[in-house]
């Protein structure tokens, strides 16, 4: 067993884990924190992404010891004080989210390219940087819409800086 | 209209819990002291077992249990079953194979289920798992559905020669020999409908739990009918009588038909709970839903149409081996027979039909629905074959199907379906209009001149929904009726819990259950809760699949708001002494037609429990009511889709430029999750055209068990798509509902093949049609068009 330390939304936490443990079977196993889901295990679909020091992680191949003194922000920690993320709202404005599984992963990898590609997002950028996202349920066209409508929205500093 | 009522756009009531992270999909449950459970599986494709050796993994660490088929025949828990009796054209009733949720003397694919080992953690159990040695005497595989009833193949169960199940047929024969005798044309095609792997994004899961105080059992699964699981759970395989046997379906991350079926997993999970004396849970892997999970379609057709010297169509005549896999799943018999050939009248007044279905095991996973469930498959012989009629005789694909729509309701079809109400050519006229195909020959000249090739391809589609009438399935062989049920409890201070049957998993019904609440009762939605999904809250329902639970399951909401409605009226005249027939309901008052008085929805809650105003003999107290809702007919949702592809011949690369669709779903209750339905099921349409194939090697291995073998429509895959509707409501249910949920699955293949194969200019490609096989595809077509 190992002990690791990392800052999960924005609280410091230590375990005692096993050396082969995933990040994503730390956050769901070890603190509950389920909204990270996996759909795949080889790091394919998406549905497990999560932000380590600020950038899109897949957690499901990614052993947790290896973020030792990180910050994680998963999708529990996106809402900040109780107001949704603009990339939250966006997607529950826009229908972006049948079945609800791909949806965690999907607003984390959105949030994602809005850090890295800015607030203006074309429709061919969006889907080419959503590539590493599998949803089986929307056909993407709502999602796009979402990721648009949400960048925008995020181009306020001040929410930008409270997303991470 | 209200502002959440029938007809709007209502924003889901379940996404906060999604987009938060809050959702409680079954693998974020753990119970406490929860065990974990591991499927041993076969790596073979057909083998008989010889010898399992436990004895290693037995003294493995955390090992709390290794259970194989003996132990479950040892406590006489039966095998999984197939609910749906098919007979052949002889007669004789189908040939099934047993089906232990373990296999005992034989294994009959690759990832057929051998032991489960159960241990205090899942990387124990994993371990442990990988030293249980089974000893295989393997054998030769049937892989292939077009060879696997030949002499000489191998032989998957004994009771089913030849590895034939049923050979089934439908209409009449001697119509359709006279109909072809008398064409001037017959078109004729052999298609083959791919192999396609479900993958909701959820992979299935379940935690079986028995409470040895009260000596009843718990099983949380993701299912898409957890009644339904319960029947056969109890009823088949024999766990636990039904009072003694609870199923919890929670969020189900989609499902797609994949989840309706009752698998080995869930079985073996629930009872081995008691055996072990713990929960059990099982969380599939990707590679686990790849190898274990029904698969879809599956199809090797040959096809032909009659049509007389003016282009009316005068017969069609099919001919289809479906692959059902190694064991017969839940429902599988129904897919290829009576969800498939009673579809083949299409839009098209087509005067006689007949099918012939030879259903066929193979060394594979088994197969059963998949979104669309037949109805893709009828839809994309019928519509590669008009599509391919109007290019042999020369005319325009659009006019040649607008001459042979069906324009007068009811029809009777040849192959049993009514059709209720439709209008298929104002579907096509908009759709026409919207995919500016009058301007087509202008892109593709653009194109052209581009050095790209340019196609454009229809599908006019139909599907039977709301399944289905009890009585008429039963004459057809369903061992269940497929009514709804709901009840409807009035809280005493007016707010409102609908109990229902159907159950969501991404469909979004506590939203549009709750708008039909909402616009019945004139109070707001925040007051209404849909609850779903647990059988000790709800005391029976059929599930969600078929798009029926709209259909059925919002009718049965529905009549249960009737009685609501006419007790709450009773109690309401009673209430301000006024005859019960002066008392009319609007927007959520009651008022007494010419007086002044009135009384709101939540006050005359109140008065049916405070039972004060009424004489309690004349009227109970309570206000709560429940129905079942046994549909009159099949629904009949129908529409135009339009695809336009560009082509790059020189690497095959297939973009999809525009995508057109006009869907008559009759009335709708929430047009964005409408909408919604329609796109996802596009794209998996899309998927099945150009991306998607589970491939079997002639071992038996499936080649494509991994999201990097087996390709998923990605976002760069698909374009945005262009949705309409038109709307006649259906005249068989109270609020005018067609269903909306396989639409998209059902229309898009053949407006895709049909888009490519005008792009290149003939008829040669398969599904999927990958860039691969369209680079070979139009080099071929170049070659050609250079030498001519």
């Amino acid at each position: 067993m190992t002990e690791v330390t990392m800052t999960v939304n924005g609280e410091s936490v230590s375990a005692d884990i096993a050396p082969r443990t995933l990040l994503s079977q730390f956050l769901r196993e070890h603190l509950r924190l389920t909204g990270t889901h996996v759909g795949c295990d080889t790091s394919q679909c998406g549905a497990c992404v999560v932000h380590v020091d600020g950038r899109a992680v897949k957690s499901c191949t990614a052993l947790a010891v290896s973020c030792a003194g990180s910050d994680v922000v998963t999708i529990e920690g996106l809402a900040k004080d109780g107001q949704l993320h603009p990339m939250q709202e966006a997607f529950r404005e826009h229908h972006a989210l049948q079945c609800g599984y791909c949806t965690p992963g999907m607003i984390m990898a959105a949030v994602d390219i809005v850090n890295r590609k800015g607030t203006e997002l074309d429709e061919r950028t969006i889907r080419e940087e959503l590539e590493g996202n599998i949803c089986r349920c929307t056909g993407y066209h709502n999602i796009v819409k979402a990721v648009a409508a949400g960048a925008a929205a995020m181009s306020s500093g001040e929410i930008r800086q409270a997303a991470e | 209209m209200t502002s959440t009522g029938i007809g709007a756009p209502v924003r889901r009531r379940e996404d906060f819990r999604f987009i938060t992270g809050s959702g409680q999909y079954v693998d974020d449950i753990s119970r406490p002291g929860q065990a974990y459970a591991v499927f041993v599986r076969s790596p073979h494709a057909h083998a008989i077992i010889k010898n399992i050796d436990l004895s290693a993994a037995r003294s493995a660490p955390g090992v709390l249990g290794i259970f194989t088929g003996n132990d479950l025949a040892a406590d006489k828990i039966g095998g999984l079953i197939c609910g749906w009796m098919i007979h052949s054209k002889d007669g004789s009733p189908m040939k099934v194979g047993p089906h232990p949720a373990l296999a005992t003397e034989k294994v009959r694919y690759v990832g057929d289920h051998v032991a489960v080992v159960i241990a205090e953690s899942l990387n124990q159990a994993r371990d442990a798992a990988e030293l249980v040695a089974v000893d295989y005497e393997t054998l030769p595989a049937a892989v292939d559905v077009a060879a696997a009833q030949n002499p000489g193949q191998p032989q998957i169960h004994a009771e089913a020669p030849n590895n034939t199940v049923y050979e089934w047929h439908l209409g009449d024969k001697e119509a359709v020999d006279a109909a072809f005798a008398q064409a001037a044309h017959v078109t004729k095609l052999e298609l083959v409908n791919n192999r396609l792997i479900p993958n909701a994004m959820e992979p299935r899961a379940a935690i079986g739990e028995y409470d040895r105080g009260q000596d009843s059992y718990t099983l949380y699964t993701t299912s898409q009918n957890p009644h339904v699981a319960r029947l056969v759970l109890s009823a088949f395989v024999g766990i636990a009588p039904e009072h003694k046997l609870r199923v919890i379906a929670p969020d189900v991350g989609g499902g797609f038909g994949s989840k309706i079926f009752i698998y080995a997993e869930e079985t073996v999970c629930v009872w081995a709970a008691r055996k072990v004396g713990r929960p059990v849970k099982w969380t599939a892997d990707r590679t686990e839903a790849f190898l274990a999970d029904a698969h879809g379609r599956d199809h090797v057709t040959t096809a032909e149409l009659a049509v007389d010297g003016s282009g009316k169509m005068l017969g069609l005549r099919v001919k289809t081996k479906a692959n059902l896999g190694a064991y017969l799943s839940t429902f599988s018999s129904s897919v290829p027979t009576y969800l498939y050939a009673p579809l083949l009248s299409g839009q098209y007044d087509i005067p006689a039909i007949y099918c012939e279905v030879d259903g066929v095991y193979t060394n594979t996973a088994p197969v059963d629905a998949y979104r669309g469930a037949g109805r893709p498959e009828a839809t994309f012989v019928v519509e590669r074959l008009v599509e391919v009629a109007a290019r042999e005789l020369g005319r325009d694909p659009a006019e040649f199907r607008m001459q042979n729509f069906i324009r007068s309701f009811p029809h009777q079809t040849p192959v049993i379906m009514t059709y209720d109400i439709g209008d298929y050519p104002t579907c096509m006229s908009k759709a026409l209009e919207l995919a500016d195909y009058a301007n087509f020959a202008e892109r593709k000249a653009e194109s052209e001149r581009k050095g790209l090739l340019r196609g454009i391809g229809f599908s006019a589609y139909i599907e039977a929904c709301g399944i289905a009438p009890s009585k008429a399935v039963g004459s057809l062989g369903a061992g269940v009726g497929l009514w709804e049920s709901a009840e409807v409890r009035v809280n005493p201070v007016g707010t409102v819990e609908v109990l229902t049957g159907s159950h969501s998993h991404g469909q979004g019904h506590e939203t549009t259950f709750a708008q039909l609440v909402s616009h019945r009762l004139g109070i707001p939605i925040d007051q209404i809760s849909i609850i779903h999904g647990d059988t000790d809250k709800v005391q029976m329902g059929m599930g969600t699949y078929g798009s029926r639970s709209g259909a059925v399951g919002m009718s049965a909401i529905s009549k249960a708001l009737d009685k609501v409605v006419a007790k709450a009226t009773k109690v309401a005249a009673r209430c301000m002494e006024v005859p019960e027939e002066t008392v009319d309901f609007n927007d959520g008052v009651f008022s007494a037609r010419g007086t002044n008085k009135s009384m709101a929805f939540g006050e005359v809650a109140l008065q049916a429990y405070v039972a004060h105003k009424f004489d309690s003999s004349e009227i109970e107290p309570g206000l709560k009511e429940g129905s079942f809702y046994d549909p009159k007919n099949f629904t009949f949702p129908a529409g135009v889709h339009i695809a336009e592809v560009e082509i790059d011949p020189e690497t095959g690369v297939t973009r999809i430029d525009r995508w057109t669709a006009v869907d008559d779903f009759g009335t709708i209750i929430n047009p964005m999750i409408v909408e919604g339905q329609v796109h996802g099921g596009i794209a998996q349409g899309v998927g099945q055209a150009m991306l998607e194939g589970a491939v079997y090697d002639a071992s038996g291995q499936l080649l494509t068990a991994s999201y990097m073998d087996y390709c998923m429509p990605r976002a760069d895959d698909l374009p945005s798509f262009n949705v309409a509707m038109t709307n006649t409501p259906c005249p068989s249910n109270p609020l005018g509902i067609k269903g909306c949920g396989e639409a998209g699955a059902i229309a898009a293949p053949p407006a895709l093949i049909n888009a490519i194969t005008n792009a290149l200019g003939h008829e040669n490609i398969a599904m999927p049609a990958t860039p691969q096989a369209i680079w070979r595809a139009a080099q071929s077509s170049m070659r050609k068009m250079a030498a001519e």
